[in-house]
């Protein structure tokens, strides 16, 4: 009987060019009625060949490339890859560099996670919440512009140092930008987080059980989202975070099961408060120094390889390189939290509706330029 | 029509023509004073929105055109739209295309035929004016779906699929609502409903009874499902469906879905102001303000625009219900209720009065 019902599915292609796949995702939607059998995301719109562009030019070189792949938290970024070639290299630097470090990359952290946030909102029809995170982003964006002259990418974190020394006074504007930042947070919960329509919207969709969270190798807000405590921050302390006091922030399935799209959200707009915390420490340890100290005259590391991770906004970013022991990197290799967050898309994503889909899309908060690099 | 027959006598030479076009002229000028107040009404709520949703979202909106706060932002926004190309999408049906804000257009024009702007003020007092309110908004339905439908794009279709079936569903609990009201008064009349409500606020069908106090909220939110707005815009879900039926429209199609939106805005606004909040009649009471110091049909702009006003303040707090939720919301919570509703109203009006 069941069959007899059941009509031809009708394809929906949402995306590339659509409001709410967040860049130039395209899904395959097997639809009927509202409902979505079947969800098939395709990548690849904005592949622009990273890893090969990595192999032709020297070590430093290779940074404003991984600007460009989350382009709305290149600090990150460019301090993963910075990371790792100081480890091939063998590279310490100093505590100002490294608090310096630890602060943009908090900073950007808050930046990413807004911009998640309030495009969030949009996707659940929701659009003051959007400008509000932006309003606040801005002024991170200035923070950062004052420092590097840019606002998007940044190619700050180099080897063996940063860019530019922050100017002075700026460790006064970053704790007044956290003092005013801090209590707008508890405005955006009340505006949206807390709104009912909205828990009903996302609290019961898109449930990322921990089991498959961790079998498609899922990391950063989506993991922890499913209820699993796991940050490389803690668990694997780069720089000095060990020495920071914070918590990590997991899905506490609040208003429905664990691993919802609402938990995912929540996690984010919980480390928003964590970065802040840590931001301020980091600020208050920054001690005088050269930050162009340890910056090598000539990059040329060792023969060998190395692989470093660090907790990115959407997750763990992986580094693997590969040294011939010349001045261009033989491979690299970018593990991205992104594309293992949209492999899971299609198994949390069976038997939504298509305002599901926009949600459970949202969630994943995915950047494009990180999944197609 | 009264007052611009009265006028036209007025005219020297007037009652010498013929008795054809002593009818037909009155209904003209009417006609085309509607369609200037809407289009102009259009236009002011269309830059109000864009003010209001700029101040909750701290910015600023429009500020250039016109000098006082981008007040022509809309003028020149409406002649860039009738500048643009004509488009009608290869593989649309030309004439349901075509025809589509047409439909939509009127339903929110033929809506404003009985409204009572003020004693005198209203085009035609229908014996069975909100008969003929509900019957005119659901044209737009049939409009929206032909928009939906003749665009040959299933985003339109969604979105179009959607506003079908929630206008429809909506549809009920907000006559319902309504019908607390008439069953008081025992009258459809809008004119007759207003002067039951005569002698200030407390006399308001807001006020007067708990059961009508209910049915106002109800009608009001049911209300802003029929006009498609947060947080029942899921028709036009722009994080979902691009932008619903009116996907494919362009140029001055597109302005004419638009104008019809924010005149069914104000057109829900003022049923809920004639029915629940004494229509033109004044707002202090009459023990103490003996005489109207407001003008009827300004009292009553004001008061439909305020709950205009609400509107907008939500659209820009709230997010969007899912289908669904939608479907649930108005079957067994809207219709429950509206259903007591008319059923306690009718035994105060048999048994109490």
């Amino acid at each position: 009987m069941e069959a007899e019902i059941a009509g031809e599915l009708m394809t929906l292609n949402m995306g590339p060019q659509h409001p709410s796949t967040h860049g130039v995702l395209r899904l395959e939607l097997k639809t009927d009625g509202e409902v979505v059998h079947e969800a098939i995301p395709h990548i690849g719109y904005l592949h622009r060949c990273f890893e090969k562009h990595a192999e032709n030019v020297d070590y430093p070189g290779v940074i404003p490339f991984t600007d460009r792949m989350d382009y709305v938290a290149s600090m990150n970024n460019n301090l993963g890859y910075a990371l790792a070639v100081e480890k091939l290299m063998g590279i310490q630097v100093n505590n100002r560099v490294r608090c310096i470090r630890i602060m943009m990359a908090e900073l950007n952290r808050i930046a990413s996670h807004l911009l998640a946030a309030g495009t969030y909102g949009i996707d659940m029809g929701s659009y003051t919440p959007f400008l509000h995170c932006f309003r606040d982003r801005e002024r991170i964006l200035d923070l950062f512009e004052e420092t590097c002259g840019a606002r998007l990418l940044y190619n700050y974190n180099w080897v063996g140092g940063v860019m530019y020394d922050i100017p002075p006074g700026f460790e006064k504007k970053v704790i007044d930008f956290l003092d005013y930042f801090e209590p707008l947070v508890d405005d955006l919960n009340r505006l949206l987080s807390h709104n009912y329509i909205f828990i009903k919207r996302t609290a019961n969709v898109g449930i990322l059980s921990p089991e498959t969270a961790i079998s498609h190798g899922i990391t950063g807000p989506n993991l922890r989202g499913s209820g699993v405590e796991w940050d490389v921050r803690k668990d694997e302390p780069y720089l000095d975070y060990d020495e920071f006091d914070f918590d990590v922030a997991v899905g506490e399935g609040k208003h429905g099961p664990v691993g919802s799209c609402y938990d995912r959200y929540m996690v984010r707009i919980k480390e928003v408060k964590e970065s802040c915390k840590i931001a301020r420490q980091a600020v208050a340890k920054i001690t005088p120094g050269d930050v162009h100290e340890s910056i090598p005259k000539r990059g040329k590391p060792p023969a060998g390889e190395v692989y470093m991770r660090t907790e990115c906004p959407s997750g763990e970013l992986g580094y693997y390189i590969i040294s011939d022991g010349s001045l261009k990197p033989y491979r690299v290799k970018v593990k991205s939290p992104c594309f293992t967050a949209m492999s899971a898309f299609k198994e949390i994503s069976r038997g939504a509706m298509i305002s599901d889909i926009v949600a459970i899309v949202g969630s994943l908060d995915i950047v494009l330029g990180e999944i197609d690099r | 029509m009264e007052s611009i027959r009265e006028l036209l006598k007025a005219i020297p030479g007037y009652n010498s023509l013929p008795p054809l076009l002593q009818d037909f002229l009155p209904m003209l000028a009417s006609c085309v004073i509607i369609l200037l107040f809407v289009a102009i009404l259009g236009m002011f709520l269309i830059w109000l929105e864009r003010k209001v949703s700029a101040h909750m979202q701290d910015r600023l909106g429009p500020m250039y055109v016109g000098g006082w706060h981008g007040w022509a932002q809309s003028i020149a926004d409406g002649i860039k739209l009738l500048l643009k190309e004509d488009i009608v999408p290869a593989a649309a049906d030309p004439l349901l295309f075509k025809l589509a804000p047409v439909v939509v257009f009127v339903g929110a024009f033929a809506a404003f035929v009985v409204l009572p702007f003020g004693a005198r003020s209203i085009v035609a007092d229908l014996n069975i004016g909100v008969l003929f309110l509900l019957a005119v908004a659901s044209l737009s339905v049939v409009g929206i779906l032909m928009g939906g439908w003749a665009s040959n794009n299933k985003y339109a279709l969604y979105g179009g699929m959607r506003s079908a079936a929630q206008i429809v569903s909506y549809e009920i609990p907000a006559a319902m609502a309504l019908m607390t009201v008439v069953v008081l008064v025992g009258s459809l009349s809008m004119q007759d409903i207003v002067n039951a409500q005569k002698g200030g606020i407390q006399n308001w069908f807001l006020f007067r009874i708990p059961f009508t106090f209910m049915a106002f909220f109800v009608y009001y939110t049911c209300s802003l499902a029929e006009v498609n707005r947060t947080p029942f815009d899921i028709p036009e879900a722009e994080s979902e469906l691009v932008a619903g039926y009116h996907t494919e429209y362009s140029g001055m199609r597109f302005a004419f879905f638009m104008l019809a939106e924010y005149a069914n805005m104000f057109v829900v606004a003022c049923v809920a102001t004639a029915l629940f909040l004494g229509g033109w009649t004044q707002v202090l009471p009459a023990r103490w303000v003996p005489k109207q110091l407001i003008p009827g049909p300004i009292l009553f702009t004001l008061k439909a625009l305020f709950l205009v006003f609400l509107q907008m303040w939500l659209r820009w707090s709230l997010p969007r219900l899912r289908v669904d939720q939608l479907m649930h919301m108005c079957w067994k919570v809207m219709l429950p209720i509206s259903l007591f509703l008319v059923l306690g109203t009718g035994f105060l009006a048999v048994y109490w009065k």
